[in-house]
């Protein structure tokens, strides 16, 4: 087993934003994780990557326990994380921002190796490797951030709203490279997005939240059949 | 022509102790959040590293007769030491801490420091005597400048540029700077928290010790007060060039050195000693205008 969540429990103060939850995950799965607002997905990934830490429960990464670890510590484990927002390096230039992905490995060639790679699955990135990140389109950021998780040769990337404030042609894009990276190298995706809409359209294993805790598990296209899923996303109650 | 010089070296020389200062307090600043108000009391405490512990009242120079070549690099290395020191012993344990908590610990720190240095040395400034030859004036194309000011400015330039060289052409480099835009994304990267966070805390401190050895040449005292004054300037310098900024911080640094010693010549001879307050009031202006800094990152700050 890849990653395995159990019964954790994340609180912001008073307010419980994740409430015994569970999940786990195969090598070379996708899995989205999908709610609405508030339903504690970022959480989710949070904790995972290790940046909060639940109060109760258990997170195993390829068997070894990961709670309590600082996240550059999760991060050299192979669990590289797109947190919300991208979080480019606005001040650095493309290249070192591609760059800093692989400095726990220091290891030159391989670095010059990945690097390539990143600018052959993205050609625009390696036009303007010298110019700050700030400058880029939110379309563009995406591919940056995508790419510099690539660069810490992780075997988990977690997405969070990889969709934010993209326009459908570049969200396109952007779903084309990531079930690419899936099939061609085997990379394992935990996926983040408010709306079941593209996990139905990727397809693959879905789990939907609310208000912190799992409502609905199963693949997203035999989900998405009947009305279970508006009704679990809304909250309507069984008639 | 000549007194136009004299007055850009002036002007040079007080910002590059002010930049330097602004810079140690933006590198830690960048990389915690936390706006070291200890850094005056480690440029006392350097000064004070070079004479022997007494309550007399003539300095009893120890470390500073060593010969330059090992002063600098151990002054320096006093600084260093004595910042990560403080970061292992404190500051480590307030990593999560709100920045007011840390800003307060960091003003408590500075007492600590500042009472030690009482207990061993007295609270008397006592006159030291380094580089004194330093003071005498070299000819540059007509004006006569102190050897210690051409000396200031040369040094400031050439740790500035080592400093963007290491921060610019080094993987370590990189990471310090990523680490000081969002710290919690380049941890997310593998960055490790504590090497960068004791590498910013060393840097500064070497700092301090360089703020220290250009202060004792220059005013030929040890005072344990010497260092607030810089530390004060310094702090605004990194508020005007934006929290965060590393460039913005050195920059602001001297232009507030500029500015006070342009108005030091030309204001009229009874505003003089309000100087400060002119100062204060530029200082004002550029905030009311940019409030949030001359070179604010363009990056967002929101935090995890």
């Amino acid at each position: 087993m890849l990653l395995s969540v159990e019964n954790i429990t994340v609180r912001y103060g008073r307010l419980t934003a994740l409430r015994n939850f569970s999940l786990t995950m195969e090598q070379g799965e996708t899995l989205f994780v999908t709610g609405p607002n508030g339903a504690g997905k970022s959480t989710l990934l949070k904790s995972i990557a290790g940046v909060v830490a639940p109060v109760t429960g258990t997170i195993h990464f390829h068997e070894q326990d990961v709670g309590g670890q600082p996240p550059e510590g999760i991060a050299r484990l192979g669990l590289s994380m797109v947190p919300e927002g991208r979080h480019v390096f606005g001040s650095l230039t493309i290249e070192e921002n591609l760059i800093l992905g692989a400095g726990m490995r220091r290891d030159k060639a391989r670095m010059a190796e990945n690097l390539a790679s990143v600018y052959d699955l993205f050609p625009v990135l390696s036009e303007r490797k010298d110019s700050h990140a700030g400058v880029l389109s939110g379309g563009q950021q995406q591919m940056l951030v995508i790419g510099r998780a690539l660069m810490t040769e992780p075997q988990l990337i977690a997405i969070d709203e990889p969709s934010l404030g993209l326009a459908p042609k570049i969200i396109d894009q952007v779903y084309d490279t990531l079930t690419r990276l899936r099939d061609e190298r085997g990379l394992s995706l935990l996926i983040v997005e408010q709306s079941t809409t593209r996990a139905v359209m990727a397809g693959g294993r879905m789990v939907m939240l609310r208000s912190g805790e799992l409502v609905l598990e199963g693949d997203a296209r035999e989900l998405s059949k009947g009305d279970a899923l508006n009704a679990a996303y809304f909250g309507f109650e069984e008639h | 022509m000549t007194a136009v010089l004299q007055i850009l070296f002036d002007a040079l020389s007080v910002g590059s102790i002010y930049a330097l200062g602004a810079l140690g307090i933006a590198l830690i600043f960048g990389v915690m959040r936390l706006v070291n108000f200890a850094h005056g009391d480690y440029i006392a405490f350097c000064v004070f590293a070079m004479l022997w512990p007494s309550l007399d009242v003539v300095a009893i120079v120890f470390i500073g007769n060593l010969p330059w070549f090992l002063l600098i690099p151990v002054i320096l290395g006093i600084g260093a030491g004595l910042s990560i020191i403080s970061e292992i012993l404190v500051f480590r344990r307030l990593r999560d801490a709100n920045p007011a908590t840390m800003m307060i610990t960091s003003f408590a720190l500075g007492f600590v420091i500042h009472n030690v240095l009482l207990m061993f040395y007295s609270s008397r400034p006592k006159a030291i005597n380094l580089w004194s030859n330093l003071s005498l004036p070299v000819e540059i194309m007509g004006a006569r400048i102190p050897l210690l000011q051409v000396i200031t400015i040369v040094m400031t330039i050439v740790i500035l540029l080592a400093l963007v060289t290491f921060l610019r052409r080094t993987q370590f480099g990189v990471e310090m700077r990523a680490a000081a835009e969002d710290f919690t994304m380049a941890r997310m990267l593998g960055v490790k928290a504590n090497r960068v966070i004791m590498a910013a805390f060393g840097v500064s401190g070497a700092l301090a010790g360089c703020i220290a050895l250009i202060l004792a040449t220059q005013t030929g005292v040890a005072d344990i007060n010497m260092g607030l004054p810089v530390m004060l300037v310094a702090f605004v310098a990194t508020v005007i060039g934006g929290l965060g900024s590393l460039h913005g911080a050195v920059i602001a640094g001297f232009l507030i050195g500029g500015v006070s010693v342009l108005l030091q010549v030309f204001l009229p001879l009874e505003a003089r000693p309000f100087r400060d307050a002119f100062v204060y009031s530029a200082v004002i202006a550029s905030l009311l205008w940019r409030p949030q800094g001359l070179f604010a990152p363009k990056s967002s700050k929101e935090r995890v």
